[in-house]
């Protein structure tokens, strides 16, 4: 509750990029954000995996931050993932419609397996 | 026989040799031939003396005579030796005697000494508590203070505000006699001092902690509960400063009444968590302190916060005085008769008394007790006892009379669970969940129907605080839960304007394409939270309010 900024660190796999989100996703996590997602894209991955299974709160500012990540992500043609997140999260990137254009992995093993195999 | 019969008083250490030598010495001892390295010999040869005659009383060395040159200068014979032995074991005894009466002089002068510092301390906290119990109409007031004998810090208070309102304080002072006696005189008038310029316990808490912090002795805190009743609506706002939490007691059981608050006097600059709770006529508020619910009884049981609660369930509510009395006899029939009363006990009580004319009804019948409403809506109600019982019965912990007498038109009747407010600054929507979410712990929900309500409060609390508030932190956002056997519901309150609702529905692909802002999702994501969404405008404010039904909920 004493509104901690994000914290996001890069992780590469040979299947994919993960950002892993530890904290609360608001307004405060614009920048951390942006800026990982950037450091993530530098390597060129095909897909990046957003893991929120450190995250504990996401307001409609940050459903907007993801919304944001997510068109540049497809802008550059990439694909975005997500994992480890919440029930009541699934429940909310289902009625915004993100779980349409994101695929949503109950944990990192899922998404990642995903991925190599869709790269095989 | 001896000389120079005045000899400079002889300090002897506790530890010096020649106590042992002493005790272990048959009789008369020759102090110039005696070879000890002790520094009372030494000065005891200095000082001239010949001969020293233990007095020993049951193996204790009580006193001793020392003997200085004999007049003509000869040694002492060993007939002046015995006679000295005869007359140390007759003065012995009587020495003993005489010392015994002295300390026994100094012991009652301290007892009195004591008895009197006590009787200030009774006399200090009889002075300010006050004389006569408030009169307010359509209440009943009752106060019991019982103070154990070395009189505990415990003091209560009612201050009769200008308004019309009527705050009441419930404190304990940590420690005992006068200097708790008199942290509670000033206590008791910081308090009246601030609760007269202020009207938000919160902040006379607040302020009565950073008036005392600098002045309390270390060591020394008040616990002490603020509360402020407004006697017309039967609204009660309370701060807590670490007090035991008074417990209200209504036809759905008996609520522990719990705001946050450090004790006063530890730290300066503390905040008081302020929260509020409606009182229905036949409603009753305990408050109390510890010297109640910790009295021992010979077992060294404790009398304890269940035992309270569930008596307090129990009892069937006529007058506070009545429950004053009920309590104080399972008191005593728990504690025995031999009880020696460790802490002061202190009870208050107020109660929402029914309609006048049903007043009188009370001694007669107990059943009554459950006031049915006044009209012909009476067999309705009655005859639609299952929506009240089944939420509400869970809810709550008694075997009294059920709410299944309350007139259930769909949601009209809603207890407020808990009201608060906060200020208008960015990422204070958290406190509000937090808030919310510990105010549904005591309502059987299922976790998503939570879920949904936090994120919904969040929301609307940041759209108050952005919109309405336009973040002004001293302007505050006002939040309350409430209950009914049906649904939850839950308004966000802010100063704002009346605003129309957004109407342009989020849509993901414009904004994926970049042709609609990624933002504007609050209202979206409150709709969808929850099962229905009111505006409300009017005087206090611009009200969002949020209901959730609790049937659909699973």
């Amino acid at each position: 509750m004493a509104n901690e900024p994000l914290e996001v660190t890069v992780r590469r796999l040979p299947a994919l990029t993960v950002l892993d989100l530890e904290g609360e996703i608001n307004g405060l996590a614009e920048s951390r954000l942006n800026h990982a997602y950037a450091d993530a894209e530098g390597a060129g991955p095909r897909t990046v995996l957003l893991n929120f299974s450190g995250v504990d709160y996401i307001n409609s500012t940050g459903i907007a931050l993801i919304v944001s990540l997510l068109g540049r992500a497809r802008a550059s043609g990439r694909e975005l993932r997500a994992c480890g997140l919440s029930e009541h999260y699934v429940e909310i990137f289902n009625i915004t419609r993100l779980a349409d254009f994101m695929s949503v992995f109950p944990n990192e093993e899922a998404a990642v397996s995903e991925a190599a195999l869709g790269a095989g | 026989m001896s000389a120079k019969s005045v000899i400079e008083p002889l300090d002897i250490a506790p530890n010096d040799p020649l106590l042992a030598y002493l005790v272990s010495s048959p009789g008369a001892v020759d102090i110039q031939q005696l070879e000890l390295d002790s520094p009372a010999v030494r000065s005891m040869k200095a000082a001239g003396i010949k001969l020293a005659v233990p007095l020993v009383s049951q193996g204790e060395l009580i006193g001793m005579l020392n003997l200085g040159q004999r007049m003509s200068e000869q040694e002492y014979s060993s007939d002046d030796r015995a006679l000295l032995n005869n007359l140390a074991a007759q003065a012995t005894p009587a020495l003993r005697v005489a010392q015994l009466v002295r300390q026994q002089q100094a012991e009652a002068k301290e007892r009195q000494r004591i008895e009197q510092e006590l009787q200030v301390a009774r006399l200090i906290q009889h002075t300010l508590l006050p004389k006569n119990l408030p009169q307010v109409e359509g209440w009943h007031v009752a106060a019991h203070y019982q103070p154990a004998r070395a009189v505990g810090g415990d003091f209560y208070d009612f201050i009769e505000m200008e308004d019309g309102r009527l705050g009441l304080v419930v404190g304990d002072v940590t420690d005992k006699g006068v200097p708790a006696a008199l942290v509670m005189a000033t206590t008791r008038s910081v308090l009246r001092a601030a609760a007269e310029s202020m009207a938000r316990p919160g902040e006379v808490l607040r302020q009565a902690n950073n008036k005392l912090c600098p002045d309390i002795p270390e060591n020394m805190f008040v616990t002490c509960l603020f509360a402020l009743l407004d006697p017309v609506e039967g609204r009660l706002v309370y701060a807590n400063a670490g007090h035991d939490a008074p417990y209200q007691r209504s036809e759905a059981g008996v609520v522990e009444l719990r705001a946050r608050g450090m004790p006063l006097g530890l730290m300066p600059d503390m905040e008081y968590e302020e929260l509020e709770t409606q009182l229905a006529p036949g409603d009753a508020i305990l408050f109390y302190s510890d010297g109640l619910v910790e009295a021992h009884n010979s077992n060294r049981e404790m009398f304890s916060f269940p035992r309270l609660r569930e008596l307090l369930a129990r009892h069937v509510m006529s007058t506070p005085d009545e429950l004053v009395d009920f309590l104080l006899d399972n008191l005593a029939r728990f504690t025995g008769r031999e009880w020696d009363q460790e802490d002061d006990i202190t009870l208050v009580t107020l109660q929402r008394v029914h309609n006048v004319a049903r007043h009188t009804a009370f001694a007669t019948s107990m059943l009554e007790e459950v006031e049915p409403p006044p009209s012909d809506e009476t067999q309705a109600a009655y005859g639609e006892e299952t929506p009240g019982t089944d939420a509400s019965g869970k809810a709550s912990s008694t075997d009294a009379p059920m709410s299944a007498v309350r007139p259930a038109d769909d949601g009209a009747i809603w207890d407020r669970i808990t009201k608060f407010e906060i200020a208008s600054r960015p990422g204070n929507e958290r406190v509000a969940i937090e808030r919310v979410r510990e105010a549904l712990r005591s309502v059987d929900l299922p976790a998503r129907t939570c879920e949904r309500l936090e994120t919904a409060v969040g929301e609307a609390t940041m759209n108050a605080m952005e919109h309405g508030n336009k973040y002004q932190s001293d302007v505050t956002v006002v939040i309350c839960v409430e209950l009914s056997p049906r649904a939850i519901r839950i308004g966000v309150t802010d100063q704002g304007e009346p605003i129309p609702l957004e109407t342009e529905e989020p849509d993901l692909e414009l904004k994926l394409a970049g042709m609609q802002s990624p933002r504007g999702w609050g209202m979206f994501l409150i709709k969808n939270m929850v099962d229905d969404m009111q505006v409300v405008d009017d005087a206090v404010g611009h009200t969002l309010q949020l209901t959730v039904h609790r049937e659909r909920s699973h």
